[in-house]
């Protein structure tokens, strides 16, 4: 999905023409993982032992044969697996989602009410440990082998090491419970009328915890990439060749050796793409943010096969948009894949 | 006539250990302060909030403050009269007549009525519920001579102390004039009930919270006293225990906090750990055995496994002395029916290794006698460690034990249904009278896939017999000796192994006043409950 140059179609007329060519090539890509998506979610749930109403009478501790028999019944799951497999791809097709069981409700609404959720932490948290990650980075490669190397490498190894969870429960009982600046969860503040640029500001603030601490755990990805990326430009002919012309140190820096080095970085913002929609359960649990990593996890385990579909079917295309938006990106970073680049060398 | 006193504070109070903090539960005496929001955590979102349809703790737990069932539990007079002012069952036991409380409306304005529990009986309760089903099966009509007394009929005799004890669990009260003309599966009102309580529903935000606010048109002058409770969905234990510290949340039910969290809880200044009003809703730890398998029919093998397990071992390392050793199916806190004088299988591992000798199951030359595979019940963190334990303790006495692991769907599934586990670790709850939930993991000739019931193949004529006797002696006296006898055999046979009783735990801020004051608390109407100034 992320590599760009195989899904070129070969040199179109015009620049627009190519660009919607372009992205309707890439969708229809998608179409057959999509379709294998929606069959997989089906059999894994199969797979698993138990059904929806299994998962229901394991939470309410009690019922008798009559109570399972005719829930089974409202959720569809009498009959054999044939005719619900039949069921659930004649609705897919039309892009209907049904009722979650779980919740009781269309699960376009379910999803919808937690997306905005997950999509503020996802992207924040990535964007801020991908910036982070290219400005340690690369001042790691300039003074490579130097102590600041050394300790910008070994604080992010560090932090990667630590699991998630636990660096925001840190966080929690340092900023939350003993120094009492911040929220210890949740997305604003209970009953609290702030006004319009108060409630974004609120937003934020209870932001901050959960978002550090997934930026925390993704630094030294984007920190290790960024520095290796920098030291193997560092090596190129034409940076040699700009410095040969003597063009001034900070320019050879950010020109000929940064913007080159970010292709990587980039990629590994498509790729991590994937866990956008995932969301993180464990900070989302820690957090008590309701998001969709969270919600995925209930759906398996309330056996709710219609709203895991919907959240791994949403998942699908956000990654396939990603990744036409991280092929474009390349474009820009580097004249030698841009679109159509034939034409302009 | 209420005719069952005891005094189930003391009793409780008795068994908590030393280590607990006794609270003696604030009755008030100081003058409630009338407002504020009360914010509580919570874990579970319900799919179905309608209590007359799911008797479930997960559910009471926040709509038995806007559904309120007949009677509620407590502590002085074993039941309080809530819809209901009295009742009377008839002599042969086919009728039970119940006089409603006056001048009570829903909340949207409309009387309270006979009609409407003739409905949530006939309607609800028998066709619906969970737990009704069973216990108003023989229900046949719901007269109702005038709009203040309904008289339940029954087609064969039903005791009266079965339908009070089971008064505060299964009749949550719906209004018919809402829901008469309605698919009860799917009508709305099951996400936004409508009742009578002391509180109204108002707003959920799902994967947020949940908003109650105060019933202005409440029966009980003066009551309820908060203005609002907030449920906020806080799933992380450590999350809720950092929350209580900071104030955010002023309330924690159902040992949602960890254990081990709970003494650095109770040393701080304002913030309370309470072992009590949990009396009526206690859950059990069982050891379930699957007499499938040759050496579990066996019940010299049976035996051998209790008189392996260290009951105080579970109590003081899994529990950390929040549960107390079982010594049968009924937990001793329920004073009226717990039977003493029953079998005790102590910890003694030589008479273990011996009676599994005696059983013809000798120790191979690696000490191995033969191999079990157990599956603990995944939901609580007990229930999994408890398994864990059990593993150690049977290796002990040369019994190799498996744990296989699933979620709580696949556990339901191959537990119940498939009969697919050697061991398992249940948690059944004890709700209040034997014959509600306990006598059932017990009867014989259950069809598989009846869940928290006896899938464990055991069938014992004589078991049958008592359990039957149980929901046909109408005389109370006399019924609540067929449950001691019902004791004494569940516990010679041992088909299975009542380990633990749970002992929940509230964690409160002090300025939240009437907490733990009746059996079933935390599922209970909250209506006394206020936050001092």
């Amino acid at each position: 999905m992320t590599s760009h140059s195989d899904s070129m179609p070969n040199a179109p007329p015009s620049g627009a023409a190519r660009f919607v060519r372009f992205v309707f090539w890439r969708i229809a890509q998608a179409i057959p993982v999509l379709a294998l998506v929606a069959v997989g979610v089906f059999f894994l749930l199969e797979l698993a032992e138990g059904d929806a109403v299994d998962a229901y009478l394991a939470g309410i501790g009690s019922g008798d044969a009559g109570f399972a028999a005719d829930l089974r019944e409202r959720y569809g799951l009498g009959d054999g697996v044939g005719s619900r497999f039949a069921t659930y791809i004649m609705r897919l097709l039309v892009l209907d989602f049904g009722q979650s069981v779980a919740f009781s409700r269309d699960v376009g609404s379910v999803i919808m009410e937690r997306l905005p959720n997950t999509l503020l932490m996802m992207v924040s948290a990535i964007a801020l440990s991908a910036s982070f990650g290219v400005v340690l980075g690369g001042l790691a490669a300039l003074r490579r082998g130097g102590p600041l190397d050394a300790g910008i490498t070994f604080g992010a190894l560090v932090l990667n090491a630590m699991p998630g969870f636990w660096l925001g429960l840190l966080g929690i009982i340092l900023f939350a419970v003993k120094l009492r600046w911040l929220p210890i969860g949740g997305l604003s503040t209970l009953d609290a009328d702030y006004g319009p640029l108060g409630s974004v500001l609120d937003v934020a603030r209870h932001l901050i915890l959960p978002v550090t601490t997934l930026a925390l755990t993704y630094l030294a990805l984007y920190m290790r990439l960024m520095r290796g990326a920098m030291i193997d430009v560092d090596n190129s002919g034409w940076v040699l060749a700009a410095r040969a012309r003597g063009l001034p140190a900070r320019n050879v820096v950010l020109r000929h050796i940064g913007r080159p080095a970010l292709l990587p970085v980039v990629t590994m913002i498509g790729l991590q793409s994937g866990t956008l929609l995932g969301g993180s359960i464990v900070i989302e649990t820690v957090f008590s943010i309701p998001g969709l990593g969270a919600l995925a996890y209930e759906a398996v385990n309330q056996r709710d096969l219609q709203l895991l579909a919907g959240i791994l079917l949403a998942g699908t295309l956000l990654v396939v948009i990603v990744n036409i938006v991280v092929d474009l990106a390349y474009g820009l970073l580097d004249p030698r894949v841009r679109l159509g680049a034939g034409d302009a060398q | 006539m209420i005719d069952r006193l005891w005094n189930m504070a003391s009793c409780a109070s008795a068994l908590l250990l030393a280590s607990t903090l006794m609270m003696a539960p604030s009755f008030a005496q100081e003058t409630p302060s009338k407002g504020g929001t009360l914010v509580v955590a919570n874990d579970t979102e319900p799919r179905n909030l309608n209590p007359a349809i799911v008797a479930s703790n997960g559910v009471f737990f926040i709509a038995s403050k806007i559904v309120e069932p007949l009677a509620e539990m407590d502590y002085e007079d074993g039941l309080r009269p809530l819809l209901a002012e009295s009742w009377k069952a008839a002599d042969d036991g086919l009728s039970f007549t119940l006089n409603l409380r006056d001048g009570v409306s829903w909340s949207d304005g409309n009387p309270f009525t006979s009609a409407d529990v003739a409905f949530s009986a006939m309607n609800v309760w028998k066709e619906k519920q969970n737990i009704g089903r069973q216990i108003f099966r023989n229900l046949v009509a719901v007269d109702t001579p005038d709009d203040k007394t309904a008289i339940l009929r029954f087609s064969e005799p039903t005791p009266g102390q079965l339908i009070e004890n089971a008064m505060p669990a299964v009749t949550a009260v719906l209004p018919a004039h809402l829901l008469k003309d309605e698919n009860l599966d799917e009508a709305a009102y099951n996400a936004a009930p409508v009742g009578t309580g002391p509180f109204v529903f108002t707003e959920h935000k799902p994967g947020e919270l949940y908003r109650l606010s105060r019933n202005e048109n409440y029966w009980r002058d003066g009551q309820p006293y908060l203005d609002q409770i907030v449920y906020r969905v806080l799933p992380d234990p450590g999350a809720k225990a950092a929350a209580l510290e900071t104030g955010d949340i002023h309330v924690t039910a159902f040992s949602a906090v960890p254990l081990t969290d709970m003494a650095r809880l109770d040393a701080i200044d304002g913030i309370s750990v309470i072992s009590e009003g949990y009396e009526g809703i206690t859950y059990n730890i069982t050891l379930d055995m699957n007499h499938r398998r040759k050496e579990l029919a066996n019940p010299l093998v049976r035996k051998a496994i209790a008189h392996a397990i260290n009951q105080e071992f579970l109590v003081d390392v899994v529990f950390l002395g929040y549960a107390t050793a079982a010594t049968g199916p009924v937990p001793p806190t329920a004073k009226e029916f717990y039977a003493e004088d029953t079998v005790r299988y102590d910890f003694d591992t030589a008479k273990a290794n011996e009676l599994l000798d005696e059983a013809g199951y000798p120790r191979d030359a690696d000490g191995k006698r033969f191999s079990l595979r157990l599956r603990p019940a995944p939901w609580f963190q007990q229930t999994r460690d408890t398994g864990d334990y059990v593993r150690q303790a049977l290796a002990e006495v040369g019994i190799d034990v498996e744990i296989v692991t699933a979620d709580p769907g696949g556990h339901i599934k191959a537990v119940y249904t498939d009969h697919d586990y050697d061991l398992a670790i249940g948690s059944p709850v004890w709700r209040n009278d034997p014959a509600i939930s306990t006598t059932i993991l017990y009867q014989g000739g259950l069809d598989a896939g009846i869940p928290f019931a006896n899938q464990w193949g055991y069938d014992s004529e004589e078991m049958n017999g008592i359990i039957a006797r149980g929901i046909s002696t109408l005389d109370t006296a006399e019924r609540t000796e067929v449950y001691k006898d019902f004791q004494r055999l569940a516990q010679d046979d041992l088909p299975i192994i009542f380990l633990t009783h749970f002992t929940f735990i509230t964690v409160a801020r002090d300025e939240v006043k009437n907490v733990s004051n009746n059996p079933r608390w935390a599922t209970s109407g909250w209506a006394d409950t206020w936050i001092a100034k």
